[in-house]
């Protein structure tokens, strides 16, 4: 039942994709058959998930195929479920905002047929790298996923800029797909890459086949400094194709590194500590680089960044309570990690459509050029709102839930002292000054965003211009807003459905919790929920005082930013720059800003000018010397490539007189 | 009888390098191609069957005439030079023959292929058609002397085959025959393109195009 649910929903995407592609004349069909493929194509996958968490157990089917090494296993377990369902939701509901999103791109006279025709084979690749049951089908899925979702950033490609992104983005994912072939190459020695079957070899040391899946999985999930990729190409890409690929397709890396790891057997300490530091280094790096941005998406990236950091530290306090034999640190930990996959895939991806939102209907992504859309646009500076507090953290919504979980799972560590295990103290504390940081300058990000964009005066005409985006952009945006809510309050019922899912990954590390463990940590959700919704009851009871108070009174509105001055211009307010100064100027060590700044000369100062951006470190320090290095050392074959027919031919016929001159 | 066929296939071949004018080349190869099409008769001698005579006509009629046509009427419709506009002149190129003929049967001397041929020479000739094929190839300007060079090296691949299978399986044939033709559809496309996108067909002029 499961695997045909399964096959349906892969079968819905893959055919519908050509026959999308051959629309390409007809743009009208071509935009209402492809978010209806996309749609229906999630629909039977998602059924399909719920009914596996519902308590159907792990279901899987083989069919024979062609190929050696294994059959064309498809499967669902717990995990996969919980990958599953975000995977879905966000593809069909960032495909009903791509509809309306792509309107000007058709009033343009571009035909959207492509796009749709990729959009549903990154849907369809996503769903098989989650439910995969054979190493080669993975790599399948993984590729086309892959391969879709370059095209769909190149969707743009006129523009230079986004075709350079699209290039480093195709680069970084081909490093990590070589190292998950590696990977695949080691444990599949024994000939079948039957998932059940793969194994280490014997003798084989298991930290090689560790930093393979920690690089090949870690380039797509964008752990720094492996994510340079994300703050290109997630910007470049269409807004609901940046709300898949940053709430949804980096997961997939994760998920990936998750299913390995179980076959990779008991994990040392080292694991969990390379883990652990990635996910700060990423947490902390991703939140102040994003601080610096100025550009609405790629600061939404950037937060992808750290939101992986986030995950990767709930994951990496999972395997260090295994390793060192602490239950509760273990089960919160992945409990943690887990669940904030699906928060991050429900705030992000609704962050990312009220930035498509503005972007649409203003024309510009520089936070320095907008202001004052809440007035103008009311339903989607509500929406961006919602999900920039749960990206922060903060009760009543969803992100919350997750960070406290790995909150509790950091005490667990360090009150495991009184165990005598030093160790878990020390990523105990590791891992709560980090989140403490993280999330504080999450807030101070976001206060900045949103203030920046949303809040005080027009800044420019684009802005001043806009208007509220139209139903079929509104509504995801307000799923996805009432998911936050509806997440945050649903603490008591969270742990049912994610409780399996975690005691599966501990299964399959061969670690047994006791039931006692995941109970009282789930009460802790609950009275989370509970908290969140006094805090909402008491905050709509002001609300409603505020209301009664004012009935029957005057009220004056003055200008924002008034303070008393007669004629305030827009340019006096704030700008995100000045705004985040302080604490880019701070953190100085971690990330560098560049300033270019003409001070005012003289009595009556002419021209002035001032500017910041802020290059991403490691491209600037790491990849750009390394691959310079590599472009120096291999230039001198461009000799070879000379373009001429001719000679090519000769290069083929001299390999071939050679090769048999050789056997003579 | 056979002999004589073979000796006429490699003197083709020195025609086929020496002559400056692309018209003559193809009216040469052509004559090759007939001349291939012809050994599986020669060679069969008492077992000649309907199929190998089939076979036969059908490999003349490709390469004897619906080839030759083609290429003369790119080479009409692109109205480019005429010349062959060699890359290695015309002397060298005949040296390069001989020397690929006595390498030809200094390989059949080494390789000692186990043979069913009737005549002792027929491995070396299509070793020598296939290097002069390559030498088109390599060292001929033209698009269209690309593709006579195509059609050599292919009648080389088809005598050895010949050589050394007796009467040639008939898949096998009519994939390389697809293969000729395809070869050649994609050449009079590419020349087509070439001639329409730039206004001569030399491959090579291609270099500028190069990133």
């Amino acid at each position: 039942m499961i695997p045909a649910l399964l096959a349906l929903s892969i079968l819905t995407f893959t055919a519908s994709a050509p026959v999308l592609a051959m629309l390409r004349r007809n743009p009208r069909a071509a935009s209402r058959l492809g978010p209806a493929t996309a749609v229906a194509g999630c629909v039977p996958g998602i059924v399909a998930a719920i009914l596996t968490l519902a308590g159907a157990g792990p279901a899987s089917a083989t069919a024979s195929w062609s190929v050696p090494s294994g059959g064309l296993s498809i499967g669902m377990d717990a995990l996969s479920a919980l990958f599953a369902i975000p995977v879905l939701i966000v593809s069909a509901l960032a495909a009903i905002y791509s509809r309306g999103y792509l309107r000007h791109a058709e009033s343009e006279g571009r035909s959207t047929a492509p796009f749709w025709a990729w959009y549903d084979l990154l849907a369809g690749g996503m769903l098989l790298v989650t439910v995969a049951r054979n190493a080669l089908l993975f790599l399948l899925g993984w590729e086309v996923m892959a391969l879709a979702s370059f095209l769909l950033v190149m969707f743009d490609a006129h523009d230079p800029r986004v075709r350079r992104a699209g290039w480093i983005y195709l680069v970084a994912t081909h490093v990590g797909t070589a190292c998950i072939l590696a990977l695949f190459a080691i444990l599949g020695h024994a000939g079948s890459l039957e998932f059940d079957r793969l194994a280490l070899p014997a003798a084989f040391p298991a930290g090689i086949a560790f930093v393979l899946a920690f690089v090949g999985f870690g380039t797509k999930a964008g752990f720094v400094p492996l994510h340079v990729w994300l703050p290109e190409a997630h910007p470049a890409a269409p807004s609901g194709v940046s709300a898949v690929m940053s709430g949804v397709m980096i997961k997939t890396g994760i998920y990936g590194l998750l299913r390995f790891l179980m076959i990779l057997g008991s994990p040392p300490a080292w694991w969990g500590w390379v883990l652990l530091t990635a996910g700060v280094t990423s947490g902390v790096v991703g939140v102040l680089s994003a601080l610096a941005q100025h550009d609405l998406k790629r600061l939404l990236a950037y937060h992808s960044v750290e939101n992986i950091g986030i995950i990767a530290i709930g994951l990496g306090l999972g395997l260090l309570g295994i390793s060192l034999g602490i239950p509760a640190m273990a089960f919160l930990g992945f409990a943690g990690g887990l669940l904030h996959v699906v928060n991050h895939a429900v705030f992000k991806s609704l962050l990312f459509m009220g930035a498509g939102s503005v972007l649409e209907r203003t024309g510009t992504r520089d936070i320095d050029h907008l202001g004052g859309l809440s007035k103008r646009m009311p339903a989607t500076s509500l929406c961006f709102m919602t999900g920039s507090m749960a990206i922060c953290g903060l009760p009543p919504f969803n992100g919350f839930l997750s960070e406290l979980l790995i909150y509790l799972a950091a005490f667990a560590g360090l009150s495991a002292t009184a165990a005598r295990i030093p160790a878990g103290s020390t990523a105990g504390l590791l891992a709560t000054g980090g989140l403490a940081l993280i999330g504080g300058l999450a807030l101070a990000c976001f206060t900045k965003a949103f203030g920046t964009v949303f809040l005080g005066e027009p800044r420019t005409p684009h802005a001043a211009g806009a208007r509220e985006v139209d139903a079929s952009m509104r509504t995801p945006m307000i799923v996805l807003t009432a998911a936050c809510l509806c997440i945050g309050l649903a603490g008591p019922a969270a742990a049912p459905v994610i409780g399996p899912v975690v005691d599966s990954v501990l299964a399959g590390f061969g670690f047994a919790v006791s039931a006692g463990t995941a109970h009282d940590a789930l009460g802790a959700l609950s009275a989370a929920s509970v908290a969140s919704a006094a805090v909402l009851l008491l905050a709509a009871s002001v609300f409603a005082a505020r209301s009664a108070i004012l009935r029957n009174r005057r009220t004056s509105s003055a200008p924002t930013w008034g303070c008393g001055f007669t004629s305030p211009a827009p340019s006096m307010q704030y700008t995100a720059s000045s705004f985040a100064d302080p604490i880019v100027g701070l953190f100085g060590a971690i990330i560098r800003r560049r300033r270019r700044f003409e001070e005012p000369a003289g009595l009556f100062p002419a021209s002035t000018e001032f500017s910041t951006d802020t290059p991403d470190v490691y491209q600037e320090k790491l990849y750009k010397p390394v691959f310079s290095a590599f472009e120096r050392a291999f230039s001198g074959f461009r000799v070879i490539q000379h373009g001429r027919l001719n000679l090519y031919v000769l290069y083929i016929a001299a390999a071939l007189f050679a090769l048999l001159l050789w056997k003579l | 009888m056979l002999d004589i066929v073979l000796v006429a296939l490699i003197l083709s071949n020195f025609v086929l390098l020496g002559s400056s004018r692309l018209s003559s080349c193809i009216r040469t190869a052509a004559l090759q191609g007939i001349m291939a099409g012809l050994l599986p008769l020669a060679t069969a001698g008492a077992g000649l069957s309907l199929r190998i005579v089939a076979l036969g006509l059908a490999v003349v009629a490709l390469k004897g005439f619906v080839f030759p046509h083609l290429l003369n009427r790119a080479l009409r419709e692109s109205a480019t030079s005429r010349e062959v506009q060699p890359f290695v002149g015309y002397t060298p190129s005949l040296l390069a023959g001989l020397l690929a003929l006595a390498a030809s049967f200094w390989l059949d001397g080494r390789l000692a292929l186990p043979t069913h041929s009737a005549s002792s020479i027929l491995v070396p000739v299509s070793f020598s058609l296939m290097f002069t094929g390559i030498f088109l190839l390599v060292a001929r300007r033209t698009a269209v002397n690309q593709v006579l060079g195509y059609i050599v090296l292919e009648n080389g691949i088809y005598a050895f085959s010949l050589a050394v299978v007796r009467d040639i399986p008939f898949l096998v044939e009519l994939g390389v025959l697809m293969d000729m033709f395809v070869a050649v559809f994609v050449m009079g496309i590419a020349i087509y393109r070439i001639n329409s996108e730039f206004d001569h067909i030399d491959s090579d002029r291609l270099s500028t195009l190069k990133g």
